[in-house]
């Protein structure tokens, strides 16, 4: 087992590129809904600014359009090809790498990642008013499900499959810990709103972000508290999208690649030591250090972690 | 089946009615009613883009994933038929391979007189940098494309060889997948040799040239010069195709006496390199020291028995438009056996009895010349103005050593679906002659048709399309 250091990274960013993607469109989904409820706080057009915000893109869309309205964003996000994080960017970005690597990918998954392509680009030239946002991001998640179904139930195991899901996992790391940190520190900046009905409404919205509204309440019962969620979406390795679970994910496709090419890495020890801290912190410790504070060094992490394991693999100069 | 016997030779039809290899088809043209013929033809647009198989042709805009226009309708070779071409083309890649191992090496056939000299060291795609080194087997050219036309039922012409990296290999493989998912029944019905051996035959080939210092199973890999380029998809399905990796320049290095590619393992070796960029982008130190798609210090290597290249850098020689005219004295100079594939006659202007022929004749023939391409610079007779003859009567008389004349070919047609029904089409074949430890060619080829009624262009970046080739079995 070994393969291009090139095709490896395509591989990778082709799952970065779809991770993006999804998150991409559960930002808009929960700003859709956000724009039906009653106008509390700063009203929805704060919210669309705390979107824009989370996806990181905030100052290309104001350069562009503006006024941050309800169907600008959705254009904005959906299908403007100068937003790097726009679902059509994304999907255009993973087919190309897609492409670049067609020998490492199975004619199912290949397929998949295509089709997207094709229809994406059919739903562009339609006339914007006839697509409703709801048509944009089911075909978003039901199309990255596809993607990722055909990529589970086809690929060989083996460091192809390894590097994909390295690249899902820590793009799903990085992604969580952004969208916990836009809502902490922008919607909540002051400690008088916590325990607000204001605020229990705010954390909603982020777990619906996760599409982890519903499995908080299995979870942890019904009632809120910042304390709780904060321990679901950064500590609970039950949670999906939980960065310990990210973190739980990318170690096991390191250590996968350390079995099969015999030989530990850089990589490896700092994903340990990530997943040891976050194995043994408690709400409170992140709490203390602040949670701001925390995600900001998370992502940091994260990204050191990412350039770990471009030196140990993805150029083809370490031995 | 509407189909009037046109005033060329037609694949199909003959005087007497249709040629035994096409019989198979009748029943099926017959009962195709036309919706379904257009649900087919819709079907298979959508697997070729489903596939991934598009054509970009850059700088023309347009859809840069445009498809090469398929047409259902295959072209058939009798199994006699395709025994005689195979030899031919078989022994005319043998001839080539031949020249090149002279030519790079003691140059025997100049000293005996039947090619001139300047002729070849002159040539542009004479590679000085590559004499006295002789690649493993003596072998140059490993793909051999042979663009053949046809106007008779035994009158098969050569319009050019291809020695370096002939392309539309991938198009003779996948119009044959797309051809067996769309018709079985006419699968069941004929008995149509398969080509799907080309790939692992093409492996084979390939490995079998791996430099002498090679003591292990020979890693083989595609050198593409990047994804953008237009013939990219046929690079990464050769590759899947073969189980080898497919790689950039900036995938390789080289380090010591060999060359190397980086991978996720670090270093790996590399002993044969299906290179799919030309000679001047190889090796930046030895070429053009502008090109960021090569390796530098490749070349070094590869002098040194390092590395094989495949084809050998210089095998481009062998098929330019000047050393083409004497593919026929290649033939019996080496092989000592007489042609069997014609060339087309080609009177060159610098002999005075030629150019005389030639200027008498100009209203019949196609002028060309010598180092044009693409059809700039050409007279085709028939079709031209008095004025344009005159003009060029001029040129010719001017600078005779610049032109050379060949006649108009009647090229022949194959039925081909178009918006009335089923028309002839102008067709050419592209077989693809493997050269290695031993000479393959599996049975089939690249048919490409002119789509446009009366047209003889059969290029894809004007108008042509492809067709699935049929060689029955025995």
């Amino acid at each position: 087992m070994t393969m291009l250091s090139r095709t490896a990274d395509n591989l990778y960013w082709i799952a970065r590129y779809l991770e993006r993607a999804e998150t991409t469109a559960r930002l808009l989904e929960v700003g859709g809904r956000n724009a039906l409820m009653p106008n509390i706080g700063g009203g929805y057009r704060n919210e669309w600014d705390a979107i824009l915000l989370a996806s990181g893109t905030g100052e290309r869309f104001i350069e562009k359009y503006d006024e941050p309205v309800q169907r600008n964003i959705e254009t904005y996000m959906f299908f403007d090809r100068d937003n790097p994080s726009s679902i059509l960017s994304c999907i255009e970005a993973a087919r190309e790498n897609a492409r670049i690597v067609r020998t490492a990918l199975t004619t199912q998954v290949w397929d998949a990642i295509n089709t997207a392509f094709q229809e994406i680009r059919e739903m562009a030239r339609q006339e914007r008013s006839k697509i409703e946002l709801s048509t944009m991001t089911d075909w978003t998640t039901r199309t990255s499900a596809l993607i990722r179904g055909a990529i589970l139930g086809t690929l060989l195991r083996r460091d192809g499959f390894y590097f994909l899901n390295l690249g899902y996992y820590l793009e799903r790391a990085d992604n969580t810990a952004r969208l916990l940190d836009v809502k902490y520190y922008v919607l909540l900046p002051q400690t008088a709103y916590v325990g607000s009905g204001l605020d229990n409404y705010q954390w909603a919205t982020l777990l619906r972000a996760m599409s982890a509204y519903r499995s908080f309440n299995w979870a942890y019962g019904a009632e809120m508290t910042p304390a709780r969620i904060a321990h679901f979406l950064i500590l609970n390795p039950a949670c999906p999208r939980s960065l310990r679970s990210s973190i739980i994910g990318a170690t096991e496709q390191l250590e996968a690649l350390q079995r099969g090419y015999g030989h530990s890495t850089e990589a490896q020890a700092q994903v340990r030591r990530l997943l040891g801290e976050l194995s043994e912190a408690s709400v409170e410790d992140i709490f203390e250090e602040g949670l701001h504070e925390f995600l900001t060094r998370f992502i940091r992490e994260v990204g050191s972690l990412g350039a770990a394991v471009r030196d140990a693999y993805l150029t083809g100069e370490a031995r | 089946m509407v189909y009037k016997t046109p005033a060329y030779f037609d694949e199909m039809r003959d005087p007497s009615g249709v040629r035994p290899a096409y019989q198979g088809l009748q029943g099926w043209v017959d009962e195709m009613p036309a919706e379904l013929r257009a649900m087919k033809q819709h079907e298979a647009e959508a697997l070729f883009r489903r596939i991934g198989i598009t054509f970009a042709v850059y700088g023309e805009g347009g859809d840069p994933d445009r498809l090469i226009p398929f047409d259902m309708f295959p072209r058939i070779f009798a199994h006699d038929e395709w025994r005689r071409l195979e030899r031919g083309i078989k022994q005319r890649a043998r001839a080539l391979n031949a020249f090149l191992d002279d030519v790079y090496g003691r140059g025997e056939i100049i000293r005996a007189g039947r090619i001139p000299g300047p002729l070849v060291w002159k040539n542009e795609a004479f590679e000085k940098a590559v004499t006295g080194f002789r690649p493993p087997r003596g072998i140059y050219s490993h793909i051999v494309g042979i663009d053949l036309v046809r106007t008779g039922p035994d009158e098969f012409f050569v319009l050019e060889d291809n020695c370096r990296t002939p392309s539309g290999v991938s198009y003779m493989l996948e119009n044959r997948e797309i051809m067996m998912r769309m018709f079985p029944q006419l699968f069941r019905a004929n008995r149509i040799a398969p080509v799907e051996a080309y790939p692992r035959l093409l492996k084979r080939t390939l490995a079998s040239v791996a430099p002498e210092k090679c003591d292990r199973d020979p890693t083989v890999v595609i050198l593409t010069p990047g994804h953008f380029n237009s013939a990219y998809y046929e690079h990464s399905f050769l590759a899947d195709m073969m189980g080898v990796e497919l790689v950039e320049g900036a995938d390789l290095f080289v380090d010591g006496d060999y060359c190397w590619m980086r991978t996720t393992e670090g270093p790996k070796r590399v002993d044969v390199i299906y290179r799919r960029l030309d000679d001047s982008f190889l090796d930046p130190l030895c070429f053009r020291p502008d090109s960021m798609l090569g390796v530098p210090g490749l070349m070094n290597v590869y002098r040194s028995g390092g590395v094989t290249i495949a084809s050998a850098p210089g095998a481009g020689v062998a098929d330019d438009k000047a050393i083409y005219t004497y593919v026929p004295e290649m033939v019996r100079f080496y092989l000592g056996e007489e042609p069997l594939l014609k060339n087309v006659p080609t009177w060159t202007c610098n002999k005075a009895d030629d150019a005389r022929y030639v200027l008498e004749n100009l209203a019949d023939l196609v002028v060309k010349e010598v180092h044009g391409s693409g059809g700039y610079g050409m007279l085709v007779g028939p079709k031209a103005s008095k004025d344009e003859v005159e003009l060029f009567r001029d040129k010719i008389r001017a600078n005779p050593s610049n032109y050379i004349a060949q006649p108009t070919l009647a090229l022949s047609t194959c039925p081909t679906f178009v918006d009335e029904g089923v028309a002839p089409r102008h067709v050419d074949l592209r077989p693809y002659c493997l050269v290695g430890e031993t000479i393959e060619l599996v049975p089939g080829g690249l048919t490409r048709v002119a789509l446009k009624d009366g047209s003889l262009v059969v290029n894809s970046s004007q108008g042509g399309g492809v067709k699935d080739t049929w060689v029955l079995a025995e």
